[in-house]
């Protein structure tokens, strides 16, 4: 399909035609391009916003606008381990490795992505969240075991409200401005996390934007913690004198004889 | 009223952190043993990760232990050359707990040793405990004495063994090696569960060389005090897990409690004491039977690999 469209656009520039026929372009922003981790931190909302820039030379199309929206965390790699019965007691007995894949995932368009574009596409492009951590190059089809490991993955992390699927997340403004809220839950990793952007019309992606915005620690949480990497000793220490020095204050506070 | 906890990476309700210190600090001076073994699984409840749950609960015990020992040593119910050999001990079995902890994760089956570890163990001694107790109890009711007295000169064959060493706190005069070989046993099983032992050397030093119920308390303490004091440093340089703003929580609701705790105990007659002992771990260990006989309702856990980016 993709030589399919390139023969086709090579055949338009060839014939001059249409030389000038733009496709259109898509310009996102972000509310904010860090979110800054305090002691009262307690997870996070970012908005993209975007518009679809298209000029009077710009085809008219007979399908409406698509955005889908796909938020993805630091990559890394993630064990899924199932449970099976073993005689009388349960235990983890298979396990399967998914790599470059995040804690964090968010897949958001403006309508159900079965109405958007077709299954087809969704693994080519790597749309909703069985795709989106897929190999950027793999077109082969997962095996059933690892299909229910995947499933499983997903329906954990949906749970804790780290992995979202939002059929309704975009909103369109007017015919060409959106915008799309990214809810990043406080259990969501510290890192950069990638924000892909695509337009859709008829099942075709006409333009894609990424962004991105980074979860970083800051202030106490900030020193705390790089203290603890890079001075792992002295913070051991005073952690070690500090719960003395609280144990001794309270048999001293207390102390009634 | 919610913390974000800088290790732990995620925030944590102020109350909850306070309370459950607090309760675990309450049977903590009560009983004599550091409360980790009921503590980390809480907070592993908590979504707090495994590796942060054990380190910090362990600098936790070790601040609220020093009030315990304080509070024994004031009292005169701590017998340090026990403790001392119980240290030392306790640390070559921490040593080859830490060795038996790595190949058995090489080999990935590491939870599933510490299931079935929990439930055999805390099962066993809660089982033997509440037995006990409860025939001692049933001994009173009948009119006799709740258990046979130790007469002079008789002891049981382990406590003659060679090297022999007077420990007048305890009212011990008892062989070396016993004692030592209970110690290796505790830091093993200490390194392996990350738990600091006491539940297991409260009882072993009751029953098995007959020490007073306080001086053991006293002891026992002060060894968790010197165990979890040097495992809050080596997981502070190991593997940065320690998190000094949970730990202070923990601390804040665990010393208060472990004072009631401590007070309570003295208006606890020894009986009920240990029944309650008993009852206290025979629940822990059927809570993760629990785990280990019923199917789970989510099969599937996710985890992250560490340094495997």
């Amino acid at each position: 399909m993709r030589w399919g469209l390139r023969l086709v656009a090579m055949l338009a520039l060839m014939t001059g035609a249409s030389a000038s026929a733009r496709a259109e372009t898509l310009i996102a922003a972000m509310s904010s391009h860090q979110i800054q981790i305090t002691s009262n931190y307690t997870g996070s909302q970012l908005t993209v916003f975007g518009v679809v820039e298209r000029d009077g030379r710009t085809v008219a199309r007979a399908d409406p606008y698509d955005i889908v929206v796909t938020v993805r965390g630091p990559p890394r790699m993630l064990l899924v381990r199932e449970k099976e019965r073993l005689g009388p007691i349960w235990i983890n007995r298979t396990q399967r490795r998914f790599p470059d894949s995040s804690l964090f995932l968010a897949v958001a368009s403006n309508r159900p992505l079965s109405e958007i574009l077709s299954p087809e596409t969704a693994r080519r492009e790597r749309i909703g969240l069985e795709h989106a951590q897929r190999a950027k190059d793999s077109s082969l089809d997962l095996d059933v075991t690892t299909t229910r490991f995947q499933e499983g993955l997903i329906r954990i992390l949906s749970e804790k409200g780290l992995y979202s699927a939002e059929e309704r997340g975009v909103t369109f403004l007017s015919s060409t401005v959106f915008s799309a809220p990214v809810d990043v839950p406080a259990t969501a990793p510290t890192g950069s996390y990638a924000i892909d952007i695509v337009l859709y019309a008829g099942g075709v992606p006409l333009a894609r934007q990424t962004t991105n915005f980074e979860v970083v620690k800051s202030g106490m949480e900030q020193s705390l913690a790089s203290g603890a990497h890079d001075l792992p000793l002295l913070y051991g220490l005073v952690t070690v004198l500090l719960a003395l020095l609280l144990g001794w204050l309270a048999s001293v506070v207390f102390r009634r004889d | 009223m919610q913390i974000y906890l800088p290790i732990a990476e995620l925030p944590i309700s102020i109350l909850t952190v306070l309370g459950l210190s607090g309760a675990v600090g309450f049977i903590s001076g009560l009983f004599g043993v550091g409360g980790g073994f009921l503590l980390t699984p809480l907070l592993i409840f908590l979504d707090i990760s495994p590796a942060v749950a054990v380190a910090t609960v362990a600098a936790q015990v070790a601040g609220s232990s020093t009030t315990g020992v304080l509070t024994y040593w004031r009292r005169r119910a701590l017998d340090f050359k026990l403790g001392g050999i119980l240290v030392a001990g306790g640390i070559i079995g921490t040593l080859l707990g830490v060795l038996f902890f790595n190949s058995m994760r090489r080999l990935g089956q590491l939870e599933l040793v510490i299931t079935v570890s929990y439930v055999t163990l805390f099962t066993i001694i809660g089982g033997l405990m509440l037995y006990d107790a409860l025939r001692a109890m049933l001994r009173v009711r009948a009119g006799k004495p709740a258990r046979l007295k130790r007469r002079g000169g008789t002891h049981p064959w382990w406590m003659g063994l060679p090297l022999r060493m007077r420990f007048p706190h305890s009212g011990l005069y008892c062989s070396v090696i016993p004692i030592a070989l209970l110690a290796v046993v505790i830091g093993f099983i200490g390194a392996v569960l990350g738990v600091g032992g006491g539940f297991i050397l409260v009882p072993a030093l009751i029953y098995f060389f007959r020490i007073p119920t306080a001086v053991v308390v006293g002891t026992s303490l002060f060894q968790i005090l010197m165990t979890m004091t040097g495992a809050t440093l080596l997981h502070a340089l190991t593997n940065q897990s320690v998190d000094i703003v949970l730990a202070v929580l923990l601390l804040l609701g665990g010393v208060i409690g472990a004072q009631f705790g401590g007070r309570a105990a003295r208006n606890l007659n020894v009986e009920s004491f240990r029944l309650l002992l008993a009852l206290l771990i025979l629940s822990v260990g059927l809570r993760f039977a629990i785990e280990l006989f019923i199917a789970p309702s989510e099969p599937f856990s996710v985890v992250l690999t560490e340094g495997s980016r």
